[in-house]
């Protein structure tokens, strides 16, 4: 087994390939505007440091988010072409789940928070990094304090607002390599993991006009 | 490398999904899924819409054109993907599509220009594009002159809308007529029954003075929303066909003579009109008698080769490979304005060496 795990849902776009056993290569650069640029050349230079090329992969594995949707949908995309490409099954993973397998906690609840942009957060509760209690959303931080009060929270988007998040626990991103293992895990259980659509919780932002603006000075 | 390229072309920069495949100068296969339904109801293209509606797209779009054309994508010799100009997050999916396709089957990356492709297109229908050859390109987004004496690294901008794109002021119209969108089709379709010279609309930057070859389409659009309203407001009926009769021959009007001139000028014996405009019957038949009067010969693709696809990527993909232009570096992004003169985006070798090591052959 070798899978190929890839996640652009959050400022981090980082890679990893996993045997089933263990990792065995990984990186992530944060920069939230170059998705796009940055994955092939770190798919590139992952497979060169193991040693290894693409057509050796048996799955990839991506993280589905949710995320800020013009970066999420590279890692999606890039995901969906390799498969076919290969002719391998591609998985979906959500990237709030990678950073709780990351986070190890074994007794929660926690939460799991990360930027939505627009003064939100996309999260979820765990009951331990392998359990998510529901489903993820996106929300003002104000609004969910009542929900998440007491609980310690992981990620990037709890950093950002400390009045709802003050028991912040790492990472602060998450990596591929923990969605890689989270998958391996899964697929050795005999798991079946979500096909890789992407979880975009919005609508697209759109107004369907009223009327034409009528010209004629009054 | 054959002179006749096996290239396989990924179009995402609006609204249409395209996936094209060519060998040299023929079509081999011409997919497109289009989202134009689910943003009709919004007047124009959302391009979160457009965005999403292009990684659904994608796959499906791909094995669609490889069937069509009965061939492996292992025996392609490239992968085109246009990088710009367009929607920077609906181009995006289609370059993340392109960069994983060419490297997981090892084959060159071509980031090409979304215009130089529309003129390109062209060598799929009447054959190689002659040297040099004037362009006219119209649609919603975009309104041109090009002239080109080498598509794969020579196009000169003679002229550009100032304001609005032609097909754009067609959108519009078709609006504030209650006709729907998009407006192109359906003002080509009521003008047939109208009488083009029944209201005079202005024609936009024709003066003495104005640049010779730009276009403008605001007034123009004002001026018959102003008159449509002064009809409304005095309680009387709107002539719709005359109305879109005399507005189109506005458009086509400039359009036309504005190409042929410029072909004059320079001593272009070859005009080309591409875009979605180009599917106008009045701007083909206005163009044909103008360019006959003039000695111009008038290269005009079939619609669905005019409007956005991704065979005319691949026709550019093809010409690239053809003519050894160098390919992109995997780490290409989308370029929203990617300036015309910019006909491809080449890569930095390095990276492509390095890469090298890990495809597979
Ligand atoms: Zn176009």
């Amino acid at each position: 087994m070798l899978l190929l795990a890839l996640d652009t849902a959050t400022p981090s776009v980082t890679v990893a390939l996993h045997d089933g056993r263990e990792v065995l290569a990984s990186s992530s650069q944060v920069d939230a505007r170059r998705h796009g640029e940055l994955l092939l050349p770190a798919v590139d230079r992952l497979l060169a440091e193991a040693g290894l090329k693409l057509d050796a992969v048996t799955a990839v594995v991506v993280g589905t988010g949710p995320g800020p949707y013009t970066g999420l949908r590279v890692g999606l995309m890039t995901a969906d072409t390799f498969g076919l490409a290969l002719g391998v099954p591609v998985h979906g993973v959500c990237t709030l789940d990678a950073l709780a397998y990351a986070a190890d906690i074994d007794k929660g609840p926690f939460v799991v928070a990360t930027d939505a942009r627009r003064k939100e957060v996309y999260w979820a509760t765990y009951a331990d990094s392998r359990t998510r209690l529901t489903d993820p959303a996106v929300d003002r931080p104000a609004e969910i304090a009542d929900r998440v009060a007491g609980l310690p929270a992981v990620g990037a988007g709890a950093l950002l607002y400390p009045e709802t998040f003050p028991s912040v626990h790492e990472p602060e991103h998450v990596s591929a390599s923990a969605l890689a293992a989270l998958a391996a895990e899964r697929l050795a259980a005999g798991e079946e993991l979500p096909a890789p659509r992407p979880l975009y919780l919005r609508r697209p932002d759109a107004q369907v006009p009223k009327n034409y603006k009528v010209v004629t000075p009054k | 490398m054959a002179d006749e390229p096996l290239v396989l072309g990924i179009e995402t920069s609006c609204d249409e999904t395209g996936v094209g495949i060519v060998r040299g100068t023929t079509l081999l296969a011409d997919a497109v899924a289009s989202s134009v339904d689910e943003h009709a109801r919004f007047g124009g293209v959302v391009p979160e819409v457009a965005s999403r509606a292009h990684l659904e797209a994608m796959v499906p779009t791909i094995d669609r054109a490889l069937k069509e054309a009965g061939v492996s994508a292992r025996d392609l010799d490239g992968i085109a993907v246009t990088a710009g100009p367009g929607l920077a997050g609906a181009l995006l999916v289609g370059v993340s599509a392109a960069k994983a396709y060419a490297y997981a089957l090892g084959k060159p990356l071509y980031g090409v220009n979304h215009l130089a492709s529309h003129i390109c297109v062209d060598q799929l229908e009447h054959g190689p594009l002659p040297e040099p050859t004037m362009a006219l390109l119209v649609s919603g987004g975009h309104s041109s002159l090009l002239l080109s004496s080498d598509i794969t690294s020579d196009v000169r901008p003679m002229g550009a809308t100032i304001d609005d794109a032609a097909g754009e002021a067609f959108d519009k119209i078709a609006r504030v007529l209650n006709l729907g969108f998009p407006g192109g089709p359906v003002i080509d379709r009521y003008a047939r029954e109208g009488d083009p010279n029944a209201i005079a609309f202005p024609r936009g930057l024709t003066g003495p003075r104005d640049p010779a070859y730009d276009f403008s389409f605001s007034g123009l659009k004002t001026a018959v929303a102003r008159w449509i309203e002064a009809r409304r407001a005095a309680g009387e009926e709107v002539p719709v066909r005359d109305v879109a009769a005399s507005f189109q021959e506005a458009v086509v009007d400039v359009l036309t003579r504005k190409a042929v001139r410029a072909c004059k000028d320079e001593g272009v014996d070859h005009l080309m009109i591409g875009g979605g405009v180009a599917a106008n019957s009045r701007l083909r038949a206005l163009a044909q008698e103008r360019c006959e009067t003039a000695g111009i010969r008038l290269r005009v693709p079939r619609p669905k080769l005019c409007t956005d696809n991704g065979a005319m990527v691949a026709a550019l993909g093809a010409e690239m490979v053809a003519r050894n232009r160098s390919a992109s570096s995997w780490d290409l992004s989308a370029d929203s304005s990617l300036p015309v003169t910019d006909t491809h985006v080449p890569g930095h070798d390095h990276v492509h060496e390095v890469s090298k090591e890990n495809l597979y052959s």
